[in-house]
């Protein structure tokens, strides 16, 4: 499954997107501890598989929450999806 | 007493047929959102009464008292119900749920009883969010998109440009479409911003329809724009509130150049029976483990 995570309003739109067949696969989810400001978490979802999730309070301000990883310019790769081994998180913006 | 334009009409049904009496199987989905709440009980799987309601302040009232007006005459208590599924913005609040299961994953598994197992998207067009989701032939989500942080493209939205116009909401869709010519959409993508548009094209001497049209255009390309992020997949079918608004639904399948599915259940109900299904599945699996 594609849960896709954040919102769409008049400046643009910012989604994190994390495939979950592939996040189960992930034995240590180093997304996790990598996000320096604790956006992501893990979640039992709905069909009972253990999978990384953008926690309730981040999903309206995104663009806001992830703005220390994202400066204009010299933008270094993103620690959530360096640390993510299976390639299961993809940012929008 | 000034009249509420924007109030929709509160119902509850049952299947006066049936005799829940000797049923295998009694599960409910209660599914409180954030305007409307909705009871769903099925007997044996088969739907077998509802309700729908507003949600108000307290969300485990809400919930009580939808789960109450669907047991109505019935002769069925809430002891009688083997095991309800809460779901919606209000899910963690429903008291007497054995379960919280995401809208999204109900509005799927609804859809998919709905519509029928070649539903592949389903977009629930909610009072105060929009979901679009993508699904398997059993109703699984197999990608979502929800955006619950702006009012366009909602049913508040629209019950916002009801009162303002002072036209039912229940007759919002079809006014929209008795225009002459196609007006171009409000640009404005917020409802506030939209709103005090509207009063702007009024004093230019718009007519209430024109205005409506250009609303009810825009809202739908708002929900196209967010059903382009996940992909839109045949067979196609829109849930919630405003898949009974006639001027977003044709104004949204022309953009989309797609016919939504449509259904002989009411579309409101979706997530609340999604969740009386998964209440059922649970149910029978809590069984074979005892």
């Amino acid at each position: 499954m594609k849960a896709n995570y954040g919102y769409l309003d008049g400046s643009g739109e910012y989604f994190i997107t994390i495939d979950t067949d592939l996040c189960i696969k992930c034995p240590h989810h180093g997304c996790v501890d990598a996000c320096p400001v604790n956006i992501l978490e893990i979640i039992t979802d709905d069909y009972d598989d253990e999978v990384a999730a953008v926690g309730e309070e981040h999903r309206k301000k995104l663009k806001y929450d992830c703005a220390p990883c994202k400066p204009i310019s010299d933008r270094p790769p993103l620690p959530c999806v360096t640390a993510c081994t299976p390639g299961a998180i993809t940012h929008s913006w | 007493m000034t009249q509420e334009f924007w109030r929709w009409k509160e119902y509850n049904w049952r299947d006066e047929t049936r005799d829940w009496k000797g049923a295998e199987t009694i599960t409910a989905g209660a599914d409180v959102g954030s305007v409307s709440s909705q009871a769903v009980i099925l007997v044996d799987g088969e739907l077998y009464a509802y309700s729908n309601m507003r949600t108000g302040s307290d969300s485990p009232d809400s919930a009580r008292k939808a789960m109450d007006w669907a047991l109505q005459d019935t002769g069925m208590t809430m002891d009688d119900i083997h095991y309800i599924v809460g779901t919606g913005y209000g899910r963690v609040n429903v008291p007497f749920a054995n379960r919280a299961i995401t809208e999204i994953a109900c509005h799927a598994r609804g859809g998919n009883l709905m519509y029928g197992p070649t539903v592949r998207t389903i977009l629930d067009m909610g009072g105060q969010d929009c979901k679009a989701i993508r699904c398997d032939e059993r109703g699984k989500v197999t990608n979502f998109l929800m955006n619950d942080k702006c009012a366009a493209g909602t049913g508040r939205g629209m019950e916002v440009f009801a009162d303002l116009l002072a036209i039912p909401i229940e007759d919002v869709g079809d006014l929209s479409l008795d225009v002459d010519e196609e007006p171009p959409p409000v640009s404005s993508t917020c409802v506030v911003f939209a709103k005090s548009e509207a009063s702007s094209l009024l004093r230019e001497g718009w007519s209430k329809k024109r205005v409506l049209a250009a609303y009810c255009s825009a809202m739908a390309h708002r929900v196209v724009t967010l059903l382009e992020r996940i992909g839109v997949e045949k067979d196609f079918a829109i849930t919630g509130g405003i898949a009974k608004n006639s001027g977003v639904i044709i104004r949204l399948e022309k953009e989309l150049g797609l016919e939504s599915l449509k259904s002989k259940y009411d579309t409101q109900i979706a997530g609340g029976l999604g969740a009386a299904l998964f209440a059922k599945t649970l149910l029978e699996k809590q069984r074979k483990s005892a």
